[in-house]
């Protein structure tokens, strides 16, 4: 039905490991290569890590799926070095206008703040950014992505993990030091191991349709209809894709028959009564669909880690699926890398479970949350829903409580064990766990980005300013940080160019707007220390190396 | 931290139960449950503190059974 996009269909090509007689071990399997699977490799192949990637299929993402990235995502994928090309093609909308009944209670303009390098999120069909991060494999020697290999079995042992894998040409068998589960919600692997994913089924069914507009039939907003006279009183929210594709959600109610719903007769009525009768549209792909909020109880079991949906599952509301698998693996890559080259201890990979299983709730809980307002589960619940719409047509208050999805942002690890709580005071919040905020800098001379200079290793920010230079002592310690075994290299962040010469490992960037100082609270001498992933792990007041290398040994977790 | 107040904080209590009684006469119960929720939401606006309004939903259903935990259905 897709008439906007081909599908590329992506060769089975027999690997060597299929002919060696003996499983063949590798460091790391992937299993799954949806977007989660194919980030994960990426990211381990920046580390230096080789991997296999093995998916059942031979195409990208079919139909219906994610829509909405949110800037989180954006900036891993700067990262990985599919950011761009997603932007390209994106797009954003910024006025978002919520409807009740018959009218329009209120619009409202969701401007980014100011001196980010990308905005809140952007609008981007699944396909697309499958088929960006299968490319960017392509160019990396150290993926090796397998289509047409499914697993079908899997035993652990003490040093690894044994896999069948079936492909067109019959089974074979291949060995993982780790195996990396990505093969989405009704995770075989998850299956494998006798493990579950539990939680909460919301009892009603959604209709997603993707019609084709001419532009200038619809503005690029996002609208959100609570009982819409068109729709016997169920919620209906349309919002703009590339290619002039629009994504219509329809509340059908639990009653709804999925295969009668799905049916071209019956959509195009309701696509009609929402958008009008004369509106020219042609139907690209429609679907229906029952959501669930649900998670694993741990996502690691020896040396099978879990990531994505195979791990935790969230209703779309808030667009918090995708966005949140990329943040696993964005938080799993280099702690494995680290334990695989033998410079982190086994259980720094526990601290994924820690991190990433408050991340999850903290998913669950606001997208189980939009639910609820979306569809009210009792009288009570619709009361209070019904009152805060009509009160929002006058009064600013009741916009705050009106949910049809919070937007998607990364958690801020606050208890993580491997942060080095503060000991001096700090304002604002780049506190240890939180995700690094962005700001304009100058490096080398050009105009860049705080979080395009961050990420795949350790860093230090270090603050000065020209009437607080680091000392002749200070280099040579941010030198031999950065000669160490495990690496620090760093950054002194100045309003300035500063003139002076700078050792191995260690680089300036120009703050000239002061933006960067100010969002970390960075007066001159201020230390943080940043993770991989660009998270905090600790901070301090004056720099101190032998305080940088105490934080660096608990962030591995030690 | 805020605490909610118990005891009286009204300088005449009268006048506000007589506006709130009042402000269901002629009312079908609908719209009467309707008006009801509008005023709450109004009140913990005013209110703001989460952990206050918390206080006052625990108080407000503490005579009646607690909620049925939330099940792991999947
Ligand atoms: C209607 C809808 C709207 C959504 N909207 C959004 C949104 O706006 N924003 C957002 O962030 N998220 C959204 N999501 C969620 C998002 O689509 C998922 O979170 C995301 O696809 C998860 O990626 P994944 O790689 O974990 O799993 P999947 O994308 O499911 O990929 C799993 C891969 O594993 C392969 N596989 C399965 N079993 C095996 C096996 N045994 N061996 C080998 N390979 C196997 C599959 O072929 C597949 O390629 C939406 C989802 C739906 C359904």
């Amino acid at each position: 039905m897709i008439k906007t996009y081909e599908f590329p269909e992506y060769p089975y090509i027999r690997s060597a490991d299929q002919d060696a007689g003996t499983a063949v071990r590798r460091p790391v399997v992937i299993g799954g290569a949806g977007p989660i699977g194919m980030a994960m490799a990426i990211d381990l192949a920046l580390h230096k890590v080789p991997v296999v990637v093995l998916d059942d299929n031979n195409t990208v993402s079919f139909g219906s799926r994610a829509v909405c990235y949110a800037k989180r995502l954006i900036e891993i994928m700067d990262r990985l070095g599919v950011g761009e090309r997603m932007m390209q093609k994106g797009v954003t909308w910024n006025v978002g206008k919520v409807f009740f009944e018959e009218s329009e209670v209120y619009s409202f303009n969701m401007l980014p703040e100011e001196h980010h390098r990308r905005p809140g999120f952007i609008n981007l069909q699944q396909y697309y950014i499958e088929q960006y991060l299968v490319d960017r494999i392509q160019t990396l020697d150290e993926v090796d992505l397998r289509w047409k290999n499914k697993i079908t079995a899997l035993s652990q042992a003490e040093d690894c993990v044994r896999l069948t894998v079936e492909t067109p040409d019959g089974p074979y068998e291949l060995e993982a030091e780790y195996l990396v589960a990505c093969d989405g919600a009704n995770s075989d692997i998850r299956a494998m191991c006798g493990l579950t994913s539990s939680g909460q089924v919301f009892q009603d069914r959604f209709l997603i349709a993707d019609v084709i507009m001419d532009p200038k039939c619809f503005p690029p907003e996002r609208w959100f209809w609570f009982n819409p006279p068109f729709h016997d009183g169920q919620s209906t929210l349309l919002h703009r894709q590339p290619d002039n594709v629009w994504r219509i959600d329809f509340d059908l109610g639990w009653d709804a028959d999925p295969e009668e719903e799905k049916k071209p007769e019956n959509i195009i009525p309701r696509v009609k009564a929402f958008l009008g009768e004369d509106v020219e549209f042609e139907l690209e792909w429609a679907s229906v669909y029952t959501f669930c909020c649900r998670r694993m109880d741990d996502f690691r079991q020896g040396r099978v880690l879990f990531a994505g949906d195979s791990a935790h599952q969230v209703s779309p509301f808030g667009a918090r699926g995708a966005n949140s698998g990329v943040q696993d693996t964005d938080n799993l890559a280099w702690k494995l890398a680290l334990v695989l080259d033998g410079k982190a201890p086994v259980s720094l990979l526990d601290s994924y479970t820690e991190e990433r299983l408050y991340a999850a709730d903290e998913n669950i809980k606001n997208s189980t949350r939009s639910t609820d307002f979306i569809t009210p589960k009792n009288e009570a619940s619709h009361q209070f829903r019904d009152a805060v719409l009509n009160l929002s047509r006058n009064y600013g208050f009741a916009r705050s409580l009106v949910n049809s999805g919070r937007l998607s942002v990364p958690s801020t690890y606050v208890d993580s064990s491997l942060n080095t709580p503060d000991t001096e005071a700090f304002a604002g919040r780049m506190m240890p766990g939180a995700p690094s905020t962005d700001g304009p800098v100058l490096r080398n001379g050009q105009e860049d980005y705080l979080l395009s200079s961050l990420g795949n290793e350790f860093r230090t920010l270090l603050f000065v300013d020209p009437q607080n230079l680091p000392t002749d002592a200070d280099l040579a310690q941010l030198q031999a940080l950065a000669q160490a075994e495990l690496p620090v290299y760093s950054y002194l962040v100045s309003p300035q160019p500063l003139d002076i010469a700078l050792p191995q490992g260690v680089e300036l960037l120009v703050d000239s707007l002061g933006v960067v100082a100010e969002r970390f609270d960075g007066q001159p001498g201020t230390c943080y220390l940043m993770r991989p992933d660009q998270h905090v792990c600790g901070r301090m007041r004056r720099f101190d190396a032998d305080r940088v290398i105490a934080i660096q040994r608990k962030a591995i977790g030690h | 931290m805020a605490k909610l107040i118990l005891d009286n904080n009204m300088a005449a209590p009268d006048d506000v139960y007589e506006l709130l009684t009042e402000l269901h006469r002629g009312l079908e119960p609908e719209q009467s449950a309707d008006v009801n929720a509008r005023l709450i939401l109004l009140l913990a606006n005013h209110i703001g503190d989460s952990e206050v309004v918390a206080e006052a939903t625990r108080i407000a259903r503490e005579h009646l059974p607690p909620a049925p935990e939330l099940k792991r259905e999947i």
